[in-house]
């Protein structure tokens, strides 16, 4: 059982990070760190079949962090469409140096 | 007086109740601000809560602090109205404050032009007022605290402290180029001042009590009777500590920063800055630098480099004075020459160029004050700085012009008003130990008078050719009260100086002293100027 | 408030006497000048409004119709509307000046009542300045010397205050003349009055700053600001020098106290180099005060002030300071001949100098202003040969005639400008080419100045003859046996020096004698050149303006008396040589080596026949060649040529000092040491590490220097995109490496 959910989460965390790393828009991007917190939390659960409970409190602090961000996280991209019409991440630098 | 203030414990809660005054009034001032609309505050009269709020604050500050002319006692070289609590016992760090003859003065001047710089500002200032008046407030609290720290950590953390306040004073209240001339500031400043600390880190652990488990010791007059240094050190950590003041006095070629954040500068800015902050690096030299690094300060090269370079600073910052076409920045070079005074007072080491370097310190800060206040009521009238913007308008003007000349003719030293006092004794007493540098100084008096009188005669007198300048009003009355302290110090201070000087005698003394039996042999100590 | 300066005043015998409110002559020009400059700020001040910035167009309406009130002060007698407060002003500033007047005789008949006085009357107030072993104290020293001068301050003040009434009458500025009127006599008090170089210090800047304001008193005109500026510079420069030499005292004698200078003095060692530089440090700052080469150049540029001041500062007081100075440091300079002996050249060639310009000059001022420095030569000469008594005899009757010809002339002025002022024309009311025959319009003021000219000029029996043949006899003197005929001046023997002066004396007495009788020529004789329809409202001015001037010519022509020399049979013999004998006494035998003042009475006879002649030739030769009657106005005058070109120009001495001083020092100050090392050294150095966007003006070579951090930079900001999926991918990279490098350990 350990290994096939195992190898599961890794497919999911997997997409992701391609998702991070290629796509353009905000929200999709955001959707896929949610995608791979959620990965984590999978490897989690196998694990406290294992290994005992403490992987399994794990992921409800997990999942509230995750909470938190999407709400933080959602209502920065808000913000951020209000400033400039888009969320369009190639069109954000304002960090350029 | 000072029975009735030792029976109510002023001498206990006095220095830490001025340092938390301003702090509280700070969040006060906020507070009370809260809801203003932004825009022109004064207009809508959003300013008028905060701004009055302020005011009495700087008013309640400077009414305590008055008591410490009298319950400070001119008889003792000690500390006085000392204060000491635990503050950081892990890093040694305590919460000590204490008082002499120089850091008294000091205190006064700075709650005094405090009080007028918020006074001043009450219709220059027009946007973001409540953020304003607490910074000033916080300013306030810091510089205090660097005066009355006896702990160097404490002196530094104070030190940093006020630097904040006056980077956001000049980068949004202040002219067309103020982000260049704050961040200028800011910068030249924080170079000096993060030498400095490690310096005192240095110093604080050399400190230690070895029975202590090793926890730094940072106390002023610890490291000053235990700490004894390699001359080669004491050598690099006095560079550190000189860069840091240096920076501050302005030492010439450290001064650029100063007239940029002066012009810059919103008018009590200036006047904050001039009067208040350019004492901190003079204070740093008297306090710390010379003290704790006597042989270093007063080895002839060192000692040799640094009076020169203050009489560099004394004739050049005069002669660029000269030919200052903004106002603002004139009075500003002539500060770079005023503090070269004050330099070449203190390294001279004689009990009258000492003295005569701390009249200066509070000569400087009233006529100098008085002369960026003067400057901003007029431009707040006629929006300009510029000299030939001006011409004959001592006939639209009376009050105005008769206070500036007033004002002029004490920072050129004419006997009779403070400027005279400080600039002669300075000069008297360097001139034992260093004649020709105390003569070229002398030249400055005939400079001075040549830049402060062209840039008067210009303004004020000529014909008044300018059909703007012929319906500005003359100053209102909030204005001549603000102005009028300040003159009545000038004549006080020019006419009979003695109890000042009283005041500050032992300090000075001491001050020559230290510096002269740490660094001579007993045998062949000097008896100069005593 | 007194403290009684037990050791040294409790004893002394004028303490019980009224000379114990010697602070009060001072006190009430002061008083004065608070009223009347309280009463001139709060008519001129309107309050301005509570939030200026704002309320910048409100006060543009509600000002403008109550500017024309202030009219133009540029010109005397253009806005007829009198002051308000003018009763007062006139009742207050004159009226301390009597008060004054009256005290300081009655404390001088104190004086004399007490007989010999041997130490002086010293009055300690409080502690002005204690650091240390510097001991400064605000102390008045009442002794013969001040005495004398305080005379003639209040004195001849209080006539110049009275005719100021009426030349000042319709000035719209009117109590502010004379709060600064008074406050000059304050400061003038302070500086005879005070006990040590410090206090005298204080009067000595303070009658520059009076001088300073009250040339620029009509300040509208820029000619007038920029000779009060140019007064109170050059003698800043003196001032620099008065310092220096109160440094040198005080870090060898440990004081600054005259009584105990005098007493130490001896320790700088006679003739030494020491005392020599004091002194000529000293004669620096009273060269600016008195208008000495090389420093003369601001005194008659402040005739741009209005005439009773002249009268009062630039002619009869404030620039004998200098003069009083070297009096009152006579011990010092006793003691260094080399610089008494500096002290005669320059006073006898500016005297010269100073004369050669007078010669041609046009404006009535500016001839007298020239004959000033003249005379403030001779009495430098005086005080420089030791003869202390004979320079104060000079400085005192110097007071009279001058003051008369200068309230003279500006009684002549003040007929011209109203002349004038009647029909509107816009002449030059001081150029005597306009002048011209106003004998007959102003009858009293020609006889009151030719009795002063006739003095000037030293013919006898007027005042100056006695005072400046007391001069010239004892320059002769000295040329034989004394100290200073063993000194010498830039290598030059001391006795060649003197005589080579004396004669330079001599010669400037002559060129007195022509200019001042040219002036009065070209002013009183000859036909008038004002103007057809002018002329007819010249008139004499009002008795309160020639009242003090009949006073100044009674003393002008009786002002000998007071010093008449041994060889006259009849009258008070030397009064003022016995009266100052206590203070000089000893310094002027110290440098005639002990010889006796005076010459053999033949050949004093034969010295002051000799000047007699020379004074009267030159007065005869200016009656003989010069023609009034061939000038015409100004408007109408040709421009002149040549040698008379070069003197009407002063030399060009203002032109050279120019060129030679002030512009260099602007021109390197602005280029070198603003633009060049501040702006582009200094902060070209920090811009490379505080790039701002709106100044690059940094020079080439710090650039290169800057090459390096910049390039640091530049790679440093290029990593930064500000693309978050650029971060992203450094980061999934960067883990990948970290991975990869743990597991290919």
């Amino acid at each position: 059982m350990l290994p096939e959910a195992l190898f599961f989460s890794a497919v999911l965390f997997v997409i992701g990070v391609v998702g991070v790393l290629t796509r353009r828009n905000a929200i999709i991007v955001f959707m896929c760190v949610e995608l791979m917190l959620n990965a984590v939390n999978l490897t989690f659960v196998a694990f406290a079949q294992v290994y005992g409970v403490a992987g399994q409190i794990f992921v409800f602090f997990v999942m509230t962090v995750a909470a938190a961000e999407a709400a933080v996280g959602l209502a920065i991209i808000i913000a951020l469409y209000r400033h400039r019409q888009t969320v369009n991440l190639s069109n954000i630098n304002l960090l350029k140096g | 007086m000072r029975e009735f203030l030792l029976s109510v414990g002023y001498d206990r809660w006095i220095l830490p109740v001025l340092l938390a005054l301003p702090l509280i009034g700070a969040a006060a001032v906020l507070v009370s601000g809260r809801g203003a609309s932004g825009g022109d505050e004064v207009a809508t009269g959003a300013a008028a809560r905060p701004r009055s709020l302020a005011t009495w604050c700087f008013g309640l500050e400077f009414l305590l602090s008055v008591g410490l002319w009298w319950a400070f006692d001119p008889g003792t070289s000690g500390w006085q109205q000392r204060f000491d609590v635990a503050w950081i016992p892990s890093w040694g760090a305590r919460f000590t404050l204490g008082l002499d003859g120089i850091s008294l003065m000091m205190v006064l001047l700075t709650t005094f032009m405090m009080f007028l710089a918020s006074l001043g500002s009450w219709t220059s200032v027009r946007q973001k007022t409540a953020a304003y008046y607490a910074l000033l407030l916080v300013l306030t609290a810091g510089m205090l605290g660097v005066f009355m720290a006896l702990d160097l950590f404490l002196f530094y953390v104070m030190w940093e402290v006020m630097l904040v306040p006056m980077y956001f004073i000049v980068g949004i209240w202040g002219g067309q180029r103020r982000i260049y001339a704050s961040l200028k500031f800011f910068i030249y400043t924080m170079i000096g001042s993060l030498l400095m600390l490690v310096g005192i880190i240095y110093l604080g652990l050399a400190a230690r009590d070895p029975l202590a488990a090793g926890v730094p010791n940072f106390s002023y007059d610890a490291i000053l009777s235990t700490v004894h240094l390699e001359p080669t050190v004491a050598a690099w950590l006095f560079g550190a500590f000189f860069l840091a003041f240096a920076v501050k006095v302005p030492m010439f070629p450290f001064h650029t920063w100063l007239p940029d954040a002066h012009v810059e500068a919103p008018t009590a800015g200036s006047v904050v800055l001039a009067a208040i902050m350019l004492k901190l690096g003079t204070f740093g030299f008297l306090r710390l630098a010379v003290p704790l690094f006597p042989t270093a300060a007063m080895s002839p090269g060192i000692r040799g480099a640094i009076l020169t370079l203050a009489v560099i600073g004394i004739v050049y910052g005069a002669l660029v004075s000269l030919v200052q076409p903004d106002f603002k920045k004139l009075v500003a070079y002539s500060s770079v020459s005023h503090l070269g005074f004050v330099m070449l007072g203190i390294f001279a080491l004689t009990v009258q160029s000492v003295q005569g370097a701390l009249m200066v310190m509070i000569n400087h800060g009233l006529s100098t004050g008085a002369l960026f206040f003067l400057i901003g009521m007029i431009y707040e009238r006629r929006h300009t700085r510029m000299i030939a913007a001006y011409g004959g308008i001592a006939k639209v003007v009376p009050m105005f012009s008769a206070i500036l000349v007033f004002v002029s003719l004490s920072s050129i030293g004419v006997p009779g008003t403070n400027g005279f006092v400080g600039e002669f004794l300075v000069l008297l007493g360097s001139y034992r130990t260093y004649p020709i540098l105390a003569v070229i100084s002398a030249t400055s008096v005939i400079i001075a008078a040549a830049y402060l009188l062209w840039a008067v005669q210009r303004i004020l007198f000529n014909p008044l050719d300018k059909p703007e300048n012929e319906h500005v009003p003359d100053l209102n009355r909030r204005e001549l009260a603000l102005l009028a302290p300040i003159l009545a110090c000038i004549v006080w201070l020019g006419v009979y100086p003695a109890p000042v000087l009283r005041r500050m005698q032992p300090a000075a003394e001491q001050f020559v002293r230290l510096v002269e039996t740490r660094l001579a042999p007993p045998a062949t100590l000097s008896a100069r100027g005593r | 408030m007194l403290l009684q300066h037990a050791a040294a005043t409790g004893a002394h015998p004028l303490s019980d006497t009224v000379a114990r409110f010697v602070w009060l002559l001072p006190l009430l020009p002061f008083v004065g000048f608070v009223i009347n400059g309280l009463l001139s700020l709060t008519s001129a001040y309107k309050a301005g409004p509570s939030d200026p910035s704002a309320a910048h167009d409100e006060a543009h309406a509600a000002v403008s119709h109550e500017s024309e009130e202030h009219g133009a002060p540029g010109d005397d007698h253009h806005s007829i509307a009198r002051h308000r407060s003018a009763g007062l002003v006139s009742l207050v500033g004159p009226g301390v000046l009597v008060l004054a007047f009256g005290l300081a005789l009655a404390i001088f008949a104190a004086m004399r009542g007490v007989g010999e006085m041997h130490a002086p009357f010293v009055q300690q107030y409080f502690s002005w300045m204690p650091v240390g072993d510097l001991q400064i104290n605000a102390a008045f020293q009442l002794d013969q010397l001040s005495m004398v001068m305080v005379l003639v301050i209040t004195g001849v003040g209080m006539l110049i205050h009275v005719f100021s009434v009426g030349y000042m009458q319709d000035d719209p500025g009117y109590p502010r003349y004379f709060a600064y009127l008074n406050l000059f006599v304050f400061f003038m008090l302070v500086l005879v009055l005070g006990a040590n170089y410090p206090i005298l210090f204080i009067g000595w800047e303070g009658v520059g700053l009076c001088s300073y304001l009250l040339i620029g008193y009509w300040f509208s005109d820029k000619a007038n600001a920029d000779a009060g500026k140019k007064a109170f510079i050059v003698n800043r420069i003196g001032d620099f020098g008065f310092l220096v030499a109160m440094f040198m005292l005080f870090a060898n004698l440990g004081t600054l106290d005259f009584v105990s200078v005098n007493a130490a003095a001896s320790s700088l060692g006679a003739g030494s180099v020491l005392v020599t530089v004091i002194c000529l440090f000293l004669f620096l700052g009273c060269a600016g005060k008195s208008a000495q080469i090389p420093l003369y150049v601001w005194l008659p540029d402040a005739m741009a002030g209005p005439t009773p001041v002249s009268a009062l500062i630039h002619a009869a007081t404030m620039v004998t300071a200098g003069v009083y100075l070297i009096a009152r440091s006579n011990a010092l300079f006793s003691l260094a001949p080399s610089a008494s002996l500096t002290v005669v050249v320059v006073g006898s060639v500016t005297a010269i100098f100073a004369a050669s310009i007078g010669l041609k000059q046009w404006d009535i001022k500016k001839v007298l202003a020239y004959s000033t420095v003249s005379q403030l030569g001779y009495m430098f000469v005086a005080v420089g040969s030791g003869a202390y008594v004979a320079g104060m005899f000079h400085l005192m009757t110097h007071a009279f005639f001058k003051a008369l010809l200068f309230l003279g002339s500006g009684s002549v002025i003040y007929a011209m400008h109203r002349a004038y002022h009647h029909t509107g024309k816009h002449d030059d009311a001081q150029d005597m080419r306009n002048m011209g025959g106003l004998r007959t319009y102003l009858p009293i003021t020609w006889a009151l100045m030719w009795a002063a000219t006739l003095a000037i000029a030293g013919v006898p029996p007027f005042a100056g003859f006695f005072s400046k043949d007391e001069i010239l006899g004892s320059l002769f003197a000295r040329h034989e046996g004394s100290a200073l005929a063993q000194a010498h001046f830039l290598g030059i023997p001391g006795n060649i020096v003197i005589l080579s002066c004396y004669v330079l004396g001599l010669a400037t007495a002559f060129m007195t004698a022509v200019y001042m009788t040219r002036m009065m020529l070209y002013t009183f004789h000859g036909p008038n050149r004002t103007g057809d329809r002018e002329r007819e409202h010249l008139a004499e001015a009002p008795w309160v303006m020639t009242g003090p001037l009949v006073a100044l010519g009674i003393l002008s022509v009786v002002g000998g008396w007071f010093n008449l020399p041994g060889i006259i049979p009849a009258g008070p013999v030397g009064v003022l040589e016995h009266w100052l004998e206590p203070i000089v006494g000893e310094s002027t035998l110290r440098l005639t080596n002990g010889a006796p003042a005076e010459i053999a009475h033949s050949t004093e006879l034969m010295l002051i026949g000799v000047a007699v002649l020379i004074a009267l030739a030159g007065i005869a030769l200016a009656f003989v060649r010069l023609k009034p009657e061939r000038l015409v106005p100004a408007s109408a005058s040709p421009p002149e040529h040549g040698v008379e070109e070069v003197l009407l120009n002063k030399y060009y001495v203002d032109e050279l000092y120019d060129a030679a001083i002030v512009q260099p020092i602007v021109a390197t100050s602005r280029s070198l040491l603003w633009r060049g090392i501040d702006v582009g050294l200094i902060d070209g150095l920090t811009r490379l590490f505080l790039q701002s966007k709106d100044d690059d003006s940094a020079p080439g070579a710090v650039r290169m220097g800057g090459l390096l951090p910049r390039s640091l930079g530049w790679f440093g900001s290029q990593l930064q995109s500000g693309q978050v999926g650029t971060y992203a991918w450094v980061l999934v990279i960067g883990m990948l490496f970290v991975l990869g490098a743990f597991s290919f350990r």
